[in-house]
Formats: structure tokens, C-alpha cells, sequence
């Protein structure tokens, strides 16, 4: 029993934790790009790397201020989405799909790359970034602090807080505009371009600021999680991230300004739970280590996690927040 | 053909309901025919104020010429019904005039201004709207948002804009009884609320005319409006075309039903192969042979003489005894096709 509740004690961590504003930010540039505007970005780690990286090399390689290094962070995903948007969102939406896809990998290669070492720190990535951010906490960032029976360490919560300040402008952001007649245009882009372009809209400039509006959300991801984890290492950005953001999207609710974030929030919380849960069975002897080994559970909580997601389609396809009405329309 | 009796029991029911309002409305309409009623019913014939000009525009995909029109003008303030057999380019002439598809050659001009080259959303700026032959109601957002999209130079469609809800509010406003007051008009204003995409085929159609009058057009292009409406709806719809060219709109449709056609046009013009074929008053088009023809082939009321049957008997015979010497010990199918593709 007490093993369930420390399971969900560091499981509430977790839905905290830098890494819950991670992908709860990645999620709501998604959200933007596919929920509300029916653009498919399967490439929005490579928004959060650049991120991240922004501020890595700004600060360690160039030697720039920390504020500095966000602004480069917001400029480069700025440019990638223009350079993404270009040729593509003229065209039908597969081929943003498949070039999102393509530059997310190739430009996680090109950071680890043996020729690119001297900017990025290749495949070691760059550290020691984050010192004046940290130094900014108005507490104790040395000590440990215990919150709910968790522990913090004083930079962890200042991350945490500052992040989820962020998620919170966010999305504040995200419901003004698509309250407004901004919001109606983009929408109506999702449901058919055509229509949209009869009645007098510039389709292309729509879709194009809806890209660069949900990077930029995105590259916030990648500089909360570089600060968090206070390295900035290519291999971190796998685009697994942007599925697994598009779960927390789904599972939240598509469309929805809260739906990114409760979802990650939850997804995180479910992958701990699972973890520390199945580890704190097997050593018990509740689960046979024949069965399952503790190597095992890191893979096996992802199976869970998917078996999760796959009930939710069934029994409630919109989502938590998501309005079944909506979703229903599709299937005819 | 259930559609002729109510089409004359509603058009007799109007001038009773509202007297001053329909003869007061009438008079564009009249301008239009009087001033059509004595061109004469050639191809390409110059219109006396014509709002839109077409000259020697063709489109080719591939080896067809799917749009090959020399001159046609569009008069100002009338309806014009565009008519022709599957695949005649009515279409495909819609999506060039509005700027979704390009011309391989050719100009076109709405007001005197040159529209080649233009993208759709500054052909629609300029006061040309249409709808599409599949209805594209945007079903997940609601049927007055559907209506609003329609309104132009809306300020909060600017991204920085949009932040600030003072400074769009009040358009907003003015545009939601615009948009009321048109769905009054249409009888969709109790699903005001509801999504598009549970409207039925005809309240969809309804929406898409609407959503288009939001924009305040000076053309509407109608593919299709009446194409899997029932008979009843198709009289209401007829009503709201023939009162967009009571408040002056130069209206131009694509339709199949000839009632519809000859009861709502003041000039048809007829497609066939790309090409325009005729112009004219609708009376005059019944009676025009290369209308005829185009829908119902060109032999379609030549009885075969008796020489002329025996000489396409020996012609088979002939194509059936050379396909046996080629392909010998493989009689069957593969035969019959190849004969019946090279005749």
C-alpha cells in the first residue's frame, strides 16, 4: 500500500514536472497547427530543438545573454516554419506532413553530426546554460524543498513555475485568437480550403501564421526543456516526442485550449504511475519475475499507455474536453 | 415533372403577398431583358453592359481542350444561365473566371479590370463569389460562423487585431445582424447555433447562397444550385436567385433542369466540348439544332435507310472476319472489345 502511494506521489511529480510543460507546450503548438487550422506538423520536435538549442549555443558557444539566447530560440523556429511553409502549403496537406517529418530527423542528424560538433557539441550536446536563469529563482535554489510529500530541488520549481507561466500565456493566447474572427477564418481552413478562398480569404497567409505561431509555441517547449534538464543533447529531440504529444493532444481533446495541457499532464502522470507502480509490484513478488522483469517496465508502460489510448477512441473518441457532437460529424 | 405546376403557383402567389415591393423590384429585371430582347442569337454576340468579358480562353489538361471560348459577355444585373452536357467545361470555365484553376491562354475582365493572374480570395475581394457544385458547408464550426466567414474587411481577421476585442466587437456586432437578417431570409435562422455538418442537402445549399451574400458580391457564380434538391426547396431557392437580380447582382448559374432554366434566365448560354454552342433568350435555345444535337447526338432523329443498314452490317461482317484471321484460336471476349473499340 505504501508503495502505491509513493507510486503516486513521484507520479504527481511528474505531472508537474518540466517535462508535463514539455510536451504540454509542444501540444499546444500542435494544437494550433492540426487541432484548429488542419495542419499535419509531424516534425514539432525540430521547433523545440531549435528551442533549446537557441539558448544553448547562444549562451555557451557565443557567450550572449540568456534572453538573448530566447529570442534566437524564437527566431529560428520563426524561420523554420517559413522555410517548411513555403512550398508546402500551397500544396495539398500530405506534403507538409512527409517535410516535417523528413526536416525533424534530418536536422537532429545535422546537430549530431561530427561536422557540426563545434556549434552543437555533437552528439555530447552543449551544458551550463541555464546558471543566470536559475540564479533568477527568488528562493533557495540550492536546497531541497518537500511539497506534498515529493521533493523539489529549489531550481526544479522555479523551472516548474516559470514554466507553467508560460503554459498558462499560452493558452490564454490561444483561446483569444480563436474566439475571434482570426480564429473563425483558421477554423474554417480545416474544414475546406476552397470555401474559405471564395469568400475573400488569403488561405496561405492564414495557414502560414498559424505554422509559425504553433513553432514558436513549440520552440518554447524545447527551452523549457533544455533549462529543466540543463543540457541540451540532439539525441533528447527524437520525434517520438511529437507523437507522443499528439497523445496528449488526443487525449486531452483536439481544439480544445485545455485539452494539450491536461492531456500531457495526464500522459505524464500515467507513464510514472506505470513505471514506479510495475517496478514497486515486481520487487515485492506481486508480479513474478518470470513474467516481467524491472528491465522490461520501462518499454511496458508505453504498451499501457497505448492500450489506455486505444479505449479512450473507443469509449470517448473526442477526448476529455472535446465535444462528441464534433467529433461525430467526421464519421459520415 | 412535379416541379412545373408550384414553379407557376409560386411565382402567382408573390405579386399578391407583396404588390409594391415586387413591382418596385421588378425593374432591374426588366432592365435586363429589354435590353437583351433584341440582340441577336449568335455566338459571342456584344452585350450591351456587360459586367464580365471572357476572350479566347482555353484550357487544356493534357490532350483535351476541356475550355475553348472565344468571346462571351455576361450582362450586367441579368441571370444568365450556363447550360451544356456532362463534361461541356461549365466547371471548369467557373473555376477560371474566379481564379482556382489558370487558362493556358486567354483574358478575362470583370468591371473592365483584368482578372487573369489573380488568386481566388482577390477574384472574391473584387465582388465575385460562387459556390461549388459539392457543397462545402463547413460542418464543425456553426451555421451563423459559417455566415460571419462570409462578411469582408473584418478587422479582427488580423492576427495582432484579433488580441485586442475592442477593436473588433462592434463590426462583429453589425455583421451578426447582417448575417441574422439573411438567415431569416433563408429560413435557417433557428440552426443558428447548430453545426453545419447536420444540416440537411438543402439546407446546406441554402447556407452556401447565404454565406456568399454576406460578402456584399456584385457576381454570384452558382454551380449548381438545385443539383439533389427536392422540388419544393428548388422553388424557395429559385426565389432567392431571382431576388439576388432584384437588388441588382449579376447572377450566373450552371444548371441541368431546362425548367429551371427557362423559368429563372434572361440569356442562356449553351457548352458543349469546351466550346460555346449558342446564346440566346431562353425560348430560343429549345429550338436551336446545335442544342439538339450537343445533348442528343447529332443523328438522334435520322431513321437508318435500308442501304445504309446493310452497308454498317458489312462493315461489321468485314471488321469481324479480319479480327478472326488475326487472332486466330482465341475467339471470345478479347475479340468482341478490340472490334467494338476500333469501330
Amino acid at each position: 500500500m505504501s508503495d502505491l502511494i509513493d507510486a503516486f506521489q513521484v507520479a504527481g511529480k511528474a505531472f508537474f514536472g518540466f517535462q508535463a510543460i514539455f510536451f504540454a507546450l509542444l501540444a499546444i503548438g500542435i494544437n494550433v497547427h492540426f487541432g484548429y487550422t488542419g495542419l499535419l506538423n509531424f516534425g514539432q520536435i525540430a521547433f523545440a530543438m531549435l528551442g533549446g538549442f537557441g539558448i544553448a549555443i547562444s549562451v555557451s558557444q557565443w557567450g550572449l545573454n540568456f534572453w538573448v539566447g530566447v529570442l534566437v530560440g524564437i527566431a529560428a523556429a520563426v524561420v523554420l516554419a517559413l522555410l517548411l511553409g513555403l512550398p508546402t502549403l500551397r500544396l495539398r496537406a500530405d506534403y507538409l506532413a512527409i517535410v516535417t517529418i523528413a526536416t525533424a530527423e534530418g536536422l537532429r542528424l545535422l546537430f549530431r553530426s561530427v561536422s557540426a560538433t563545434p556549434v552543437t557539441g555533437g552528439t555530447r550536446g552543449l551544458s551550463a546554460f541555464n546558471t543566470d536563469f536559475i540564479a533568477l529563482a527568488p528562493w533557495d535554489t540550492a536546497r531541497r524543498y518537500n511539497i506534498l510529500g515529493t521533493s523539489w530541488s529549489g531550481g526544479e520549481l522555479w523551472v516548474a513555475l516559470v514554466g507553467w507561466l508560460v503554459v498558462t500565456a499560452f493558452s490564454l493566447l490561444v483561446w483569444q485568437l480563436m474566439r475571434s474572427p482570426w480564429g473563425r477564418v483558421v477554423k474554417a481552413i480545416r474544414e475546406d480550403e476552397d470555401a474559405v478562398r471564395a469568400l475573400g480569404k488569403n488561405v496561405y497567409s492564414y495557414k502560414m501564421q498559424a505554422l509559425v505561431l504553433g513553432g514558436v509555441i513549440g520552440s518554447f517547449g524545447g527551452m523549457v526543456y533544455a533549462i529543466g534538464t540543463g543540457s541540451a543533447i540532439p539525441d533528447q529531440y527524437q520525434n517520438a516526442n511529437t507523437f507522443l504529444a499528439y497523445a496528449a493532444l488526443i487525449l486531452g481533446g483536439a481544439a480544445r485550449v485545455l485539452g494539450p495541457v491536461i492531456g500531457s499532464m495526464l500522459l505524464l502522470f500515467i507513464l510514472q504511475f506505470a513505471d514506479t507502480g510495475l517496478r514497486a509490484l515486481i520487487s515485492n513478488g506481486v508480479i513474478p519475475d518470470t513474467l516481467l522483469s524491472s528491465t522490461d517496465v520501462a518499454q511496458i508502460r508505453f504498451v499501457l499507455v497505448g492500450i489506455g489510448l486505444m479505449l479512450l477512441l473507443v469509449f470517448r473518441p473526442q477526448g476529455i474536453f472535446g465535444d462528441r457532437r464534433e467529433v461525430m460529424l467526421d464519421a459520415r | 415533372m412535379p416541379a412545373e405546376p408550384t414553379a407557376h403557383g409560386a411565382h402567382a402567389a408573390r405579386p399578391d403577398e407583396n404588390p409594391a415591393a415586387e413591382s418596385a423590384g421588378r425593374v432591374p429585371q426588366r432592365l435586363a431583358q429589354a435590353a437583351l430582347k433584341d440582340l441577336p442569337w449568335e455566338v459571342g454576340v456584344a452585350k450591351p453592359d456587360p459586367a464580365i468579358v471572357v476572350d479566347k480562353v482555353t484550357r487544356s489538361f493534357g490532350g483535351l481542350t476541356a475550355v475553348s471560348v472565344d468571346h462571351l459577355e455576361v450582362q450586367r444585373g441579368g441571370i444568365t444561365g450556363l447550360i451544356g452536357p456532362n463534361g461541356a467545361g461549365k466547371t471548369t470555365l467557373f473555376n477560371l473566371l474566379t481564379g482556382f484553376d489558370q487558362p493556358n491562354t486567354g483574358t478575362w475582365s470583370f468591371d473592365g479590370r483584368d482578372l487573369g493572374k489573380l488568386s481566388p480570395h482577390q477574384v472574391a475581394r473584387l465582388g465575385v463569389v460562387r459556390t461549388f457544385q459539392l457543397t462545402k458547408a463547413l460542418s464543425r464550426l456553426t451555421v451563423l460562423q459559417n455566415m460571419l466567414l462570409g462578411a469582408q474587411n473584418q478587422r479582427g481577421e488580423s492576427f495582432l487585431r484579433a488580441l485586442v476585442p475592442g477593436g473588433w466587437r462592434s463590426q462583429e456586432r453589425e455583421n451578426t445582424e447582417r448575417a441574422m437578417d439573411l438567415l431569416r431570409r433563408f429560413k435557417l435562422d433557428a440552426k443558428k447555433d447548430d453545426f453545419a455538418g447536420i444540416l440537411s442537402g438543402g439546407q446546406r445549399k441554402l447556407l452556401e447562397m447565404a454565406r456568399a451574400l454576406m460578402s456584399d458580391p456584385k457576381v454570384v457564380m452558382l454551380d449548381e444550385p438545385m443539383a439533389g434538391v427536392n422540388p419544393a426547396l428548388t422553388q424557395s431557392l429559385l426565389g432567392h436567385v431571382k431576388d439576388l437580380r432584384e437588388e441588382g447582382m449579376t447572377v450566373i448559374f450552371v444548371e441541368h433542369d431546362m425548367d429551371v432554366v427557362r423559368d429563372i434566365s434572361d440569356w442562356v448560354v449553351v457548352m458543349a466540348a469546351g466550346k460555346i454552342i449558342a446564346e440566346g433568350p431562353p425560348e430560343s435555345i429549345s429550338q436551336n439544332k446545335a442544342v439538339v444535337d450537343a445533348y442528343l447526338g447529332a443523328h438522334h432523329d435520322a431513321p437508318l435507310t435500308v442501304e445504309e443498314e446493310d452497308r454498317v452490317l458489312a462493315e461489321v461482317d468485314a471488321s469481324l472476319g479480319r479480327e478472326d484471321g488475326r487472332s486466330s484460336g482465341r475467339p471470345g471476349t478479347d475479340e468482341i472489345s478490340s472490334d467494338g473499340s476500333t469501330r
